[in-house]
């Protein structure tokens, strides 16, 4: 099958191109990230991220045929038709709106700070009791479809807010971890939080898009989750 | 060669639960520590545990008692693990859970609000006498997700100095001493000294010496690989656990919860063999027993699929509700990896390799040792460095590792170390001062690739390595085929010292990385190879044909593996519990 890479190497290349490789897949349904590593025997100079191969360590999220997703778990089949059968190229891009580093690795700086800026720590300085402190199932229930985020990227980069302010916009990544903690009943600092997302910038400028929730490989929903948030500043600014 | 120095009191090699553990200690106690990992940290291998972390916090029963943990912990070493290192590991264990709670870890949850337990393989009440326990503690079977990423954001806070896609090539020396380590920045290629009183190897373990493996593609043994270059010898080395349950042709894992939650393994005929071969745990007896079933069955043609090589873990009868609340990951895992989804048909599952229960030999403090083989009495602390989690031997999985003792023996023992080092830094730790030399033979291999001019491929020689060791040192090994295969390990060092790294480029040069791994493979499959060869008999995990029974009188004892001599010498068991007596060896069924 065709498979066409992005690849720039900023100390031998003026600008980026797209790189063209000839891969025998035995017409085999392989995860793109085993394609990745069979084209990178033949060509040890591509460079990508993994670890897990899984799809929970969120390593290797970058732009397939159009669409931002996990190379480990995305199959040739559900890429695009076509590809797996050979008459359309597997094209893979970096994750867009980040710098390149190299290939398909991008900088991804402004990500974490966007995340560390929602200070994703449980908040609770009341002394801890001699066991765990206690939760009900429902209580706990509330941060399903939260904490499973695996900081891969995907949503943060194909969310067109994020590409326009990537400084000041949180993005969906960083904001589903807000409202992890703000949901969390052991978390004391919902109104600390609430506070600091509380300018034009920072939360409001999701603009109900939903690329995230369509490129999310875990699932989940940032988009509502931003809504809850919402909902919470209003219901506070009133 | 010129190089820049950093100085720190602290270095923690490796971003997984156990390094992150040791960091957090050290940071939020205010000492400069400094957490250098080959990935950035919620990218490490602790992401992938699944089913939870064992302990004995009595929320599923009230009445649970460590005690019986270590009685667990213990039979299911086959009586090599370190009996005052395992007291130390289940005491401590509910203070070390606790703390995680407190830490925002969002465990599951029971009525009552406590942490939720789930039963695993080797667990009783009752020092084996009470009946199946449920001391697993999980957050759905995301439990090691959860906990990194728990730890990561606690750091965050505590301000751990993080050097975030570094890569550490070899220890640096003076004399006896660690002084610090090399490492290289991935993203710019810039070498760098990192020079500290106490450097942690928290670098996880080696799975990819082996073809079909769980383990993510990052374990290549890096910390065994600069442990053995600078001749710290290993222990146990020979003992690598097969998990029961990787998705057939993947080698992807599914936890051994879903046997925890009621499922169970199936032979072609429909058949729940476990019955046979442990009629009273059945399906979550030891993993070394129930991979050992499995193989049987399938080398009996009892196996499952058109090429009899798998059986399968069926779960259908536990119902949508059960799997998709308390399984969500696994039927993800098994639809996509396995094209089953486990609500309506068995998942395809094969014993894969999954965890090196040795390492370097360290005391409870993390401590790593020097032995010169012989007895315990010969062991010597090495100043300066320091070993937890999957790397090291502390040693409290012995042959065999129970489900669950991964998690808690990365965070209570990162934890210790930490405490250790701590304490250490207060009252004056001294720090080595290494030579131009010094530094200079820490770089070398590192320059010996950079010199490389042709020879074969570092792929080509890592499809040679990870094939031997899959045909030689599986689930059941035999003499003369383990022979061979220490003779094509040897071959393959040969080969590997005049292998050729063709892109020498600074910017995130991964091929790079994965040459220098390639020789920290090598040393972990030498080891592996010569003190499986070595060991004569048969214990946890270590299964010989020419040598089927467990030999007490010769070889209830660590094994060491000396890489100055390339030879296997013995050291005594820690028999020695400080407050509970002594469990004594005893055959050893389910």
């Amino acid at each position: 099958m065709k498979v066409s890479i992005y690849r720039y190497n900023p100390e031998t290349d003026k600008e980026p191109y797209m790189k063209e490789y000839d891969i025998d897949t035995q017409g085999k349904d392989l995860m793109v990230l085993d394609v990745l590593n069979l084209v990178k025997e033949k060509d040890p100079t591509l460079g990508y991220r993994r670890s897990c191969r899984e799809g929970v360590c969120g390593s290797d999220g970058m732009n397939m045929n159009g669409k931002n997703g996990l190379a480990c778990i995305t199959a040739l089949s559900t890429v695009a038709p076509g590809v797996l059968e050979g008459r359309k190229p597997l094209i893979l891009r970096p994750l867009p709106g980040l710098p390149v580093v190299r290939d398909l690795v991008v900088d991804m700086t402004m990500f974490y700070n966007q995340y560390e800026k929602v200070q994703p720590y449980l908040q609770n300085d009341t002394p801890a009791p001699a066991i765990e402190r206690l939760q009900s199932p429902e209580e706990r229930e509330k941060i399903d479809g939260l904490y499973e985020c695996i900081l891969c990227a995907c949503c943060s980069t194909s969310c067109p807010s994020f590409w326009w302010n990537p400084e000041k916009f949180l993005g969906p990544a960083a904001l589903l971890q807000s409202y992890r903690f703000l949901a969390d009943s052991r978390d004391l600092a919902t109104d600390e939080r609430l506070s600091k997302l509380d300018d034009p910038f920072s939360l409001f400028r999701c603009r109900g898009i939903m690329n995230c929730v369509s490129v999310c490989p875990k699932g989940l929903n940032p988009t509502r989750a931003i809504g809850h948030i919402r909902e919470m500043l209003l219901e506070r600014g009133v | 060669m010129s190089i820049r120095t950093v100085t720190f009191d602290a270095i923690v090699v490796g971003g997984g639960g156990a390094g992150m553990r040791a960091s957090l200690q050290m940071a939020q106690s205010g000492f400069k520590t400094a957490l250098i990992s080959k990935v950035f940290p919620t990218r490490s291998h602790t992401v992938s545990a699944q089913g939870g972390i064992t302990c004995a916090i009595a929320s599923s029963d009230p009445n649970d008692d460590w005690r019986w943990h270590m009685y667990d912990t213990v039979k299911g070493s086959d009586y090599i693990g370190d009996q005052d290192a395992i007291e130390y590991m289940c005491s401590v264990g509910p203070e070390a859970v606790f703390e995680l709670e407190h830490m925002g870890l969002p465990f599951s949850r029971t009525e009552e609000g406590r942490i939720y337990q789930r039963p695993f393989g080797g667990q009783s009440k009752n020092f084996g006498e009470g009946g199946q326990a449920a001391r697993t503690c999980a957050a759905a079977d995301r439990t090691g997700h959860a906990l990194l990423h728990a730890l990561y954001q606690q750091n965050l806070k505590n301000g751990t100095q993080f050097y975030s896609e570094w890569y550490a090539i070899d220890l640096v020396t003076v004399g006896d001493k660690v002084a610090g380590v090399i490492a290289c920045c991935i993203e710019t290629g810039e070498v760098v000294f990192f020079k500290a009183k106490a450097t942690v190897f928290a670098t996880g373990g080696a799975g990819r010496i082996y073809s079909s493996t769980t383990n993510a593609l990052i374990n290549t043994g890096d910390g065994i690989g600069m442990a053995l270059r600078t001749g710290v010898p290993v222990q146990d080395i020979e003992m690598w656990q097969f998990h029961p349950t990787g998705i057939a042709g993947a080698g992807v894992l599914v936890t051994e919860g879903c046997r925890g939650e009621g499922g169970y393994l199936v032979n072609k005929d429909g058949e729940r063999f476990m019955e046979r071969y442990a009629p009273n745990a059945k399906d979550l007896a030891g993993r070394d027993v129930v991979a050992r079933a499995m193989m049987m069955e399938i080398l009996d043609g009892r196996g499952c699929g058109p090429n009899g090589d798998h059986v399968y873990l069926k779960m259908d009868h536990l119902g949508e509700e059960v799997l998709h609340s308390r399984l969500p990951g696994i039927c993800e895992l098994s639809i996509t990896f396995g094209h089953a989804d486990p609500v309506k048909e068995p998942i395809p599952v094969v014993p894969t390799c999954h965890y090196m229960m040795g390492g370097v030999p360290t005391n409870i403090h993390g401590q790593a040792l020097r032995l010169s083989g012989g007895h315990e009495g010969e062991a010597k602390q090495i100043d300066g460095l320091f070993a937890v989690g999957e790397v090291a031997c502390v040693s409290v999985h012995g042959a065999n590792r129970l489900g669950g003792n991964s998690l808690l023996d990365l965070v209570v023992f990162g934890r210790a170390a930490g405490l250790y080092i701590e304490d250490a830094l207060r009252q004056g730790m001294e720090q080595a001062e290494p030579t131009a030399d010094d530094l200079d033979r820490a770089t070398a291999r590192m320059r010996r690739w950079e010199d490389s001019t042709g020879g074969e491929s570092v792929a080509e020689l890592r499809n040679a390595l990870q094939s031997t060791m899959q045909n030689a040192f599986g689930v059941f090994r035999k003499g003369d085929l383990m022979q061979d295969g220490v003779k094509k390990v040897a071959e393959l060092r040969e080969r590997i010292a005049n292998g050729h790294l063709e892109d020498k480029s600074k910017a995130f040069n991964t091929a790079r990385i994965e040459a220098l791994e390639l020789d920290n493979l090598l040393e972990v499959a030498e080891a592996t190879a010569i003190a499986a060869e070595g060991r004569n008999e048969s214990r946890g995990a270590h299964s010989r044909y020419d040598f089927p029974d467990r030999d007490d009188e010769n070889w209830l004892c660590h094994s060491i593996f000396d890489p100055n001599t390339k030879k296997l010498g013995k050291r005594d068991v820690n028999f020695k519990p400080k407050t509970v007596d002594t469990f004594q060896p005893k055959v050893r069924t389910y």
